[in-house]
């Protein structure tokens, strides 16, 4: 009987989450469990309702693709995006007025960790499971190793975030950045993150293409490091079977080294490796055109994968870690600059003799931004990890800037022209709603980063030359809370800035939800070539 | 193995192990008739991608 397995499955883990409220050392233990027993109650029901009893349902058709988590994925991954933004949006007024700050549950220290993490893991971790399941059957002509394995993997993701998301609020973390959720939230995410390799590796082995298409490696690189990072970087003892607290293995500089040896690569291998793998496919697909040089883009696999790993120390200049250390790191980022410019060149080269797509499709326009962005945050980044940089720079907003001209740019955008691609794939729709809007969606988005990169550079510029100026008898001229008011107008800019870009996702929400109703937009269409005898995009 | 001797067999045996991987690696992507192996790569996504049979 299909699904029973599952609502067995979801039901025993209801009834451990129950036992876990029970026997629960602290409060906030017990809340936590409490929320994941909730969850998956619902999904016993859900699940339930589903099982076949009767057992007179057609046998599954396993001759296709398997895209059910694919289409679940790209909905959840426009829903986290807008959930992501929004709470950015809130955390950036928080800062412009403290008064924003509604404590305990929704003040700054915890909405904080809840919106890394939801931009991060929901909605790029989102991003990327879908799209490399997408991207691997199409690559390798294979169907996935199994539905089951994925459905787990997929949904055991988004449990994952749920009780990461439910603890920030709650004030449970282990204070380390983007890595904060406690030692149980730690070992879940493990046993989904070997579900998903083996998955990905299994589709792999039984590929009917014979040569296994760049865009998987870069997928396969995200998967295996991401797991070897977090484990390492988690290592830690909890005080009890049954407490939320536990303490690190780590102590001291081993343990900053450790926590930006984790933090850096999941910049290089979750925010880079993974998405990579995405511009790989869906760029020439959406292009209609092979990528620009296969063998650079191979060079830049390569490239990538030796230098990144090395990069993490430079965020820990001028600090206790040896000084041999801090310049390996910065030596190591400076060098990643080159494959990460020939990533770019072999992106953006990729349309080479398809300029006029850029006017026609706001899709490609969108991918293309994206490929921008990563060039230019891929070149600010090694500037900043330059020693003397490095001292104006850390610690103050234009490190903020840097992250976002990534996220927004790079990661956001690559992802936004991944979920247009997919939408009217999915669901059989011969087009998008409107391809208007996402010129709208585009613009909103790009302005937006603008905005809020300019201004983060001039008051990260600001606060950095207000911390170390000092006058003539040696004494520092500016208290840090005058740093703090000369940036207040900065700071309701950059809550302007990241405004503009929640809007573009709603605007994409809104495209996604009526596209899949299989509503089409009548509208004008876009800019046709000024010559007559141009000849149409497609 | 101490720290000394373990940092010492990383920036000379293991740097020399990787970058050996590394070299080779682009040496192997030179070699003659890459180029139409890769041409044939890159095609790849281009191939239908409507069912598992493809276009073969």
């Amino acid at each position: 009987m299909r699904n029973l397995g599952w609502t067995i499955l979801l039901a025993i883990g209801a009834v451990l989450s129950l036992l876990a409220a029970g026997f629960a050392q602290d409060v906030l233990f017990q809340t936590h469990a409490w929320v994941v027993f909730f969850a998956l109650a619902l999904g016993t029901i859900f699940v339930l309702r589903k099982v076949d009893f009767a057992g007179n349902a057609a046998p599954v058709d396993k001759s296709g693709y398997f895209d059910d988590p694919i289409r679940a994925g790209v909905i959840l991954t426009t829903f986290w995006g807008v959930v992501g933004f929004l709470v950015g949006v809130v955390v950036a007024l928080q800062l412009a007025f403290p008064q924003l700050n509604i404590e305990p549950y929704l003040n700054f220290g915890r909405l904080r960790p809840l919106h890394t993490s939801a931009v991060i893991f929901a909605f790029g971790g989102t991003a990327l499971i879908t799209s490399s399941f997408y991207v691997v059957q199409r690559t390798t002509s294979a169907r996935l190793l199994s539905d089951g394995l994925a459905q787990f993997v997929f949904w055991g993701y988004q449990l994952f975030i749920l009780m990461a998301a439910s603890g920030y609020v709650l004030g449970i973390t282990q204070g380390r950045e983007y890595a904060e959720p406690e030692w149980y939230v730690d070992i879940w995410i493990t046993i989904v993150w070997v579900g998903y390799l083996i998955l990905f590796l299994g589709t792999l082995f039984k590929r009917k293409e014979p040569h296994i298409y760049v865009a998987n490696w870069f997928y396969l690189a995200f998967i295996f490091t991401i797991a070897m990072l977090h484990v390492v970087n988690n290592l830690a003892m909890p005080v009890s079977p049954f407490s939320m607290k536990s303490y690190s293995a780590f102590a001291g500089v081993q343990d900053a080294l450790t926590q930006w040896w984790y933090g850096h690569n999941a910049v290089g291998f979750f925010l880079t490796a993974g998405f990579l793998g995405m511009m790989y496919y869906f760029m020439p697909k959406q292009a209609e055109r092979p990528v620009y040089s296969y063998r650079l883009s191979i060079i830049h696999f390569w490239s990538l994968i030796f230098m990144y790993i090395w990069a993490g120390p430079h965020h820990l200049h001028y600090t206790a870690l040896p000084d041999w250390a801090q310049t390996l790191g910065m030596v190591f980022s400076v060098m990643l600059w080159m494959p990460s410019w020939g990533g770019m060149i072999n992106g953006l080269m990729t349309l080479s003799g398809a300029w006029d797509k850029l006017r026609t499709d706001p899709i490609i326009r969108m991918m293309v931004i994206a490929v921008a962005f990563y060039g230019m945050s891929t070149f600010e980044g090694p500037m900043m990890s330059i020693k003397a940089v490095n001292g104006l720079s850390h610690y103050t907003d234009w490190t903020i800037g840097h992250v976002h001209s990534g996220a927004l740019g790079w990661v956001g955008m690559i992802s936004f022209g991944m979920v247009y691609f997919l939408v009217p794939r999915l669901w059989g729709r011969e087009r998008l709603y409107s391809l208007r809007m996402v010129n709208w969606h585009f613009w909103l988005a790009t302005l937006g980063i603008v905005v809020y990169a300019a201004v983060m550079w001039v008051s990260g510029i600001t606060q950095g030359l207000m911390w170390r100026e000092y006058d003539a008898e040696g004494f520092l001229v500016y208290s840090f809370a005058e740093t703090v008011a000369a940036l207040k107008p900065y700071f309701i800019l950059r809550a302007v800035g990241g405004a503009m870009y929640l809007v573009g996702g709603l605007v994409m929400a809104y495209n996604v939800y009526m596209t899949i109703k299989g509503k089409t937009r009548n509208e004008k269409p876009i800019a046709v070539a000024h010559v007559a005898t141009a000849q149409p995009a497609e | 193995m101490d720290y000394n001797a373990f940092r010492h067999f990383a920036d000379s045996w293991g740097l020399l192990y990787l970058l050996v991987i590394f070299v080779g690696v682009i040496l192997f992507l030179m070699r003659p008739g890459a180029k139409k192996h890769a041409e044939m790569a890159a095609q790849i996504p281009l191939k239908d991608d409507r069912s598992p049979q493809g276009e073969e």
